[in-house]
């Protein structure tokens, strides 16, 4: 909403400055977005006609114009605008101007080798509108004026105000004078509004259907006859220019000026196309019609139409249709000023995606008590500039204007805000408001003002006063530091411990986005169905992301392209199964590319492999608190892995839940995604699926055992097929003796010369150690024994002699 | 001159001079190996005089001990230069580099997160979370926003069905309602998490975090709001003054509604929180509204309180002196490396947010 302090002194008094003003629209919740000084430089701006085109010599899109500024001689200037065409009035910059919009300042230029004096302005540069296709176009009204300055000398500036859907009262100028004049900012001046004293009778029939869901439930007329639409006197122009709108012509200037000023949204029909009376309804399927910009629109069932005999004239409220609309030598006007529900407003303009000043005024809901002011304002002041002859108001109704009433009692206030103010206070503010008071025993019987929709609970009283007295006012209760509750609970806690246990071992933490491109997830989405999102911002961020590598490894390629070769990065967030609420898990996903020890000179370089992200799972696990004695892995993993290069983790053989995959990603992958690398390697923990640690830290610590007794090593090399695990050597001889086997390690596998086909060496360390005595030959032989002896057996291994 | 005192003069001087090892070990075969000219000495103490032979004991004792000593210290001496000697050879250019090693980081909007968590843990809030994906009714309806409320088109959202009835939550304000429903009051949370709207230019992102705030109780109100808030931006920006400004605004699942503004200025291209004449808008707040309360079984006549909706993304903007929005999508190895943060920089309260 745009205002500007002069137009505000037409509705109210007062001593203060500009600077006080945009103080207090702030404070009283009527955000100041910006201020423009419209008044800098823009008497430079003139009304200027272009003369004549040529194209330029050395650009096709470019043309020459000739332009009559009312001087002497012809300005040349440059223009690149698709309508600049002879004949055309519009609106000239010289050098020296400064362009509102984009505050760079004009200079004599040479463009592509014509010099061009000055500039033809665009609605948009010129802060007028949003339309910056095209230069401005004046109509033919204009052509007297040629010369002359655009813009008045308005010593007011623009301010800007970002107006929350529930003030629909403060779209218009009277609505914020009302509010600033309750929070102290001077008196609020009365309307002396005259009404049209007329015998002639409105002659054209209203009807408005009653029929379920009617969107329109008043509906007020009047006829203005014999008028000669002109050109808008300057006072008038003014005012529109000062606010950054363009005048057209003196009808549809003087409803917009009412709308601006009132917030009462008019529209003018040219009578003599409307056919036999105007009939309120609901649209039928499919009917059609042709609305004000130009476009066609095809109805669905239930929008409320304004129609006639031949059919649709408008949609009620938010736009007219180009049949009945009113042009340059329209003669006979009707001027509605109509009430349409909120709700039905936008049920059509969303339907027909279709958005304009009157849909936005309406859908946040008029005040149904200024059809008559309406009327009287803008036929009186069409009768001063056009002529002619007003007839009586006709006002149709379906429904009577409910007065609304809250019980608000004085107490809520301070119980709500924690500090008080008087009765006094309360009234004056209230009653600044345009509210009436009845002071009954415990409370006070408000009567609503009719231009207040948002108004309805005894809370909305209580924001009323508080935002008009102040929330400088609101004194600071400071917080008690005391908790009762933990902050974090056991997942979250694992949740945090794992993100920065993973980047301890190397990995930046990536933030992308939970959406994906189709492509890509496609590769990593294995059994899960695709999530597709209705509206995308764009195509390649089509569908939910099943896995985070579909992102994460579209962002390595990303860096690896930057010329980084050695990366580690991960995320911690969701991937999404379905898409309902809460069918999405929490995983911790990483990538590792390239080499370890990449041109070093004193390691050896080699590729990130398996067992590098298998460490950071199992580490990351076991600094969480499981227990890696009793990890179980095997190999079936998702088909975005290589099926020999990979495993997946359990907490412990009852293999309940997949904890962890890890290894290499799929080679057919990276062929498809050109992913440059010498090594790409990844795991995903499966947050959700870890069970939490039954024991907490706190019981871990609470016993200190170890053995001083002297421990032993002792050495096996097994032969066994190649398809046995090693962690199946290590299952079986762990769980022989739990008391006298502390460590188990793998430190040779081998296959080739001297072992048979189809079979494998795997060499293995065994720590004995008692918490009892010191071992003996005999005992270890026993041991020893017992380990060859039960290898052999479980496994089909022979012991290599 | 006695016998004694001419060996241990003769010794004493063959001593000082330069030795190598086995050269000392041969004296020390010539003054005490079996026959050695000090174990004789030894040997001759029973021949001596009884007057005389205390006195000879006791020189004896005292010439063996230097002799011992000086002959200790010479072969530490020899040996410690052999040592020096073999090391001098084993030097190495110790400024070449270290074995490698690489370098996690924390995102600044993960250490964020953790910040307001920590901040809020002191006051007694508790971490909730809500998923992704919600229903309209929790993202709208049930927050007194309504499908013909045109509070609803601030919101651009995505949705994941036609009807429109799933979508990807606009704000973190539905775990207000989840939280609500499964529990009785009081209420005492945060709520920190990915939020989703259709909108992508220089400034906004499609995702991006915000933190919820809720604290409903009995006597809660718009001063305890203020409070909270007031210990919020001065905590978590590190300042001992904030200058902080409550505007009203309008948000249907609060009455009243506050937009909230703090202070700062602009120095050699560093923002300067708490100082100067401008205003940045960093958070939206207000008292639940009654209907929201209705809404999840709470009585409005025995309850209130209020919540709050903070960008996690900005703060962590403002604090860390980040100029994009986008970048922290990005990925980009660069920027994560150089906005990250050490995985060891836990924030907490005892050791404060941050070094």
């Amino acid at each position: 909403m745009k205002i500007t302090f002069d137009w505000l002194q037409d509705h109210l008094k007062t001593n203060l400055k500009e600077k006080h003003l945009l103080e207090q629209l702030t404070n009283i919740g009527l955000e100041v977005e910006s201020v423009d000084s419209l008044s800098a430089d823009t008497e430079l701006f003139k009304i200027a006609k272009i003369v004549k085109t040529e194209k330029h010599p050395n650009a096709d899109r470019l043309k020459v114009c000739d332009v009559d500024v009312g001087e002497k001689e012809f300005k040349k200037v440059v223009c690149g605008a698709a309508n600049a065409r002879e004949g055309l009035i519009t609106i000239y910059a010289p050098p020296g101007a400064t362009i509102p919009k984009t505050k760079t300042k004009l200079v004599v230029a040479k463009i592509r080798g014509v010099t061009s004096y000055g500039m033809l302005c665009s609605e948009a540069e010129l802060n007028l509108s949003n339309e910056s296709e095209g230069i401005t176009e004046l109509s033919k009204k204009f052509e007297k004026n040629i010369g002359k300055k655009f813009f008045s000398k308005s010593k007011s500036n623009l301010i800007d105000l970002s107006i929350t859907p529930n003030r629909p009262d403060c779209l218009g100028v009277r609505g914020i004078a009302r509010d600033l004049v309750a929070s102290g900012f001077g008196k609020l001046l009365e309307l002396k509004q005259k009404k049209i004293k007329s015998t002639i009778k409105q002659t054209l029939k209203v009807k408005i259907n009653k029929e379920k869901n009617q969107g329109c439930t008043a509906f007020g007329s009047c006829l203005i006859t014999n008028v000669k639409n002109t050109e808008s006197p300057q006072w008038l122009k003014d005012k529109l220019i000062s606010v950054g709108q363009k005048p057209i012509s003196a009808i549809v200037d003087v409803t917009n000026y009412v709308m601006l000023d009132i917030n009462r949204p008019l529209h003018a029909y040219d009578v003599d196309k409307i056919e036999k009376g105007i009939i309120v309804r609901s649209s039928n399927s499919g009917e059609k019609f042709t609305a004000l910009d130009n476009k066609d629109y095809k109805l669905e069932k239930g929008m409320c139409v304004i129609s006639d005999q031949k059919g649709v004239l408008g949609l009620g409220g938010i736009i007219g249709g180009t049949r009945s609309g009113t042009e340059l030598d329209t003669k006979n006007i009707l001027l509605e000023s109509a009430y349409f529900e909120p709700r039905s407003i936008r049920n059509t303009s969303k339907k027909l995606n279709l958005d304009t000043d009157a849909k936005f005024r309406f859908e946040r809901g008029i005040d149904p008590s200024s059809i008559e002011d309406g009327l009287n304002k803008a036929a009186l002041l069409i009768k001063d500039i056009c002529g002619g002859k007003i007839s009586k108001i006709d006002i149709q109704r379906i429904e009577t204007n409910k007065i609304k009433t809250i019980k608000f009692d004085p107490n809520l206030f301070e119980k709500i805000t924690g500090f008080n103010i008087s009765i006094k206070e309360i009234f004056k503010i209230l009653e600044d408001l345009g509210f009436k008071i009845k002071k009954e025993k415990n409370y006070l019987k408000l009567i609503i003002p009719t231009w207040r929709p948002d108004i309805s609970k005894e809370i909305d009283i209580v924001e009323e006063l508080v935002r008009i007295t102040g929330y400088d006012k609101i004194k600071i209760i400071d917080p008690i530091k005391e908790r009762n509750k933990s902050t974090l609970t056991q997942s979250q806690k694992l949740f945090h411990f794992l993100q920065r246990a993973i980047a301890s071992k190397g990995y930046l933490e990536a933030i992308t986005w939970s959406f994906t491109d189709s492509n890509y997830n496609n590769h990593f989405k294995d059994k899960n169905k695709e999530i597709k999102i209705v509206n995308p911002i764009s195509s390649d961020l089509g569908v939910l992301r099943n896995s985070i590598f579909s992102n994460l490894i579209m962002y390595m390629n990303k860096n690896l392209d930057r010329g980084f070769k050695d990366l580690s990065i991960f995320e911690i967030g969701p991937v999404f199964t379905g898409s309902n609420p809460g069918e999405q898990n929490t995983v911790v996903c990483g990538l590792s590319a390239g080499k370890k020890s990449r041109l070093s000179w004193i390691e050896k370089e080699r590729n990130v492999d398996v067992f590098d992200v298998k460490r950071d799972v199992v580490q990351t696990l076991v600094e969480a608190g499981y227990n890696s004695d009793k990890f179980f892995i095997d190999s079936e993993t998702p088909n975005y892995y290589h099926p020999g290069k990979s495993g997946r983790l359990f907490l412990n053989r009852d293999k309940n839940q997949v904890v962890a995959y890890f290894g290499e990603i799929h080679p057919n992958i990276l062929k498809k995604i050109d992913v440059k690398t010498e090594s790409l390697v990844g795991f995903e923990i499966l947050i959700d699926n870890l069970e939490l640690p039954k024991k907490t830290l706190n019981d871990q610590k609470t016993k200190f055992e170890v053995s001083d007794y002297q421990k032993s090593e002792r050495d096996f090399a097994f032969i066994v097929a190649k398809e046995v695990k090693a962690q199946d050597l290590i299952n079986v001889i762990s769980k022989l003796d739990q008391k006298l086997i502390s460590n188990i390690n793998v430190f040779d596998i081998y296959e080739g010369e001297n072992i048979p086909e189809n079979k494998k060496s795997i060499a293995i360390s065994v720590t004995i150690q008692s918490t009892e005595k010191t071992l003996n030959d005999n005992d270890l032989e026993n041991i020893n024994n017992l380990i060859i002896k039960t290898v052999e057996n479980k496994t089909g291994a022979k012991i290599r002699s | 001159m006695s016998d004694l005192k001419k060996i241990r003069d003769e010794f004493i001087s063959k001593l000082k001079g330069k030795l190598n090892l086995s050269e000392i070990n041969q004296i020390k075969s010539e003054l005490f190996g079996k026959n050695g000219l000090v174990s004789s000495q030894f040997k001759k103490i029973g021949t001596i005089v009884e007057s005389e032979r205390k006195k000879f004991a006791t020189d004896l004792n005292v010439i063996k001990d230097e002799l011992q000593d000086l002959i200790n210290s010479k072969i530490d001496e020899v040996e410690n230069a052999e040592i020096n000697k073999k090391l001098d050879k084993e030097k190495i250019d110790i400024t070449l580099p270290e074995r490698p090693f690489v370098r996690g980081k924390i995102h600044p909007v993960s250490q964020t997160i953790d910040e307001i968590s920590s901040i809020f843990s002191e006051i007694g809030f508790s971490v909730e979370e809500g998923p992704d994906v919600e229903n309209e009714y929790n993202n709208f309806t049930a927050l007194n926003t309504p499908d013909d409320h045109p509070a609803r088109d601030m919101h651009d959202t995505f949705y994941l069905d036609e009807k429109k009835q799933k979508l990807l939550r606009t704000h973190t304000s539905p775990v207000q309602i989840r939280t609500m429903l499964k529990d009785k009051p009081p209420f005492k949370i945060i709520a920190p998490g990915r939020t989703y709207r259709s909108d992508s230019d220089q400034t906004h992102a499609p995702m991006f975090h915000q933190v919820e705030g809720l604290h409903i109780d009995k006597n809660i109100n718009m001063g305890h709001l203020k409070g909270c808030l007031n210990y919020l931006i001065k905590e978590f920006f590190e300042v001992d003054k904030i200058k902080m400004r409550f505007r009203p605004s309008h948000f249907p699942f609060t009455e009243p509604s506050a937009e909230v503004d703090i202070g700062y200025e602009m120095k050699n291209g560093k923002i300067i929180i708490g100082e100067g004449n401008q205003w940045l808008e960093i958070l939206g707040c207000g008292m639940v509204h009654p209907n929201v309360l209705k809404n999840v079984k709470v009585d409005p006549t025995k309850f209130q309180g209020y919540a709050f909706g903070i960008g996690i993304d900005r703060l962590a903007m403002l604090k860390y002196g980040i100029n994009d929005l986008r970048a922290f999508f990005d990925c980009d190895y660069r920027w994560l490396s150089h906005f990250g943060f050490d995985p060891l920089d836990v924030p907490t309260n005892y050791r404060g947010l941050s070094r």
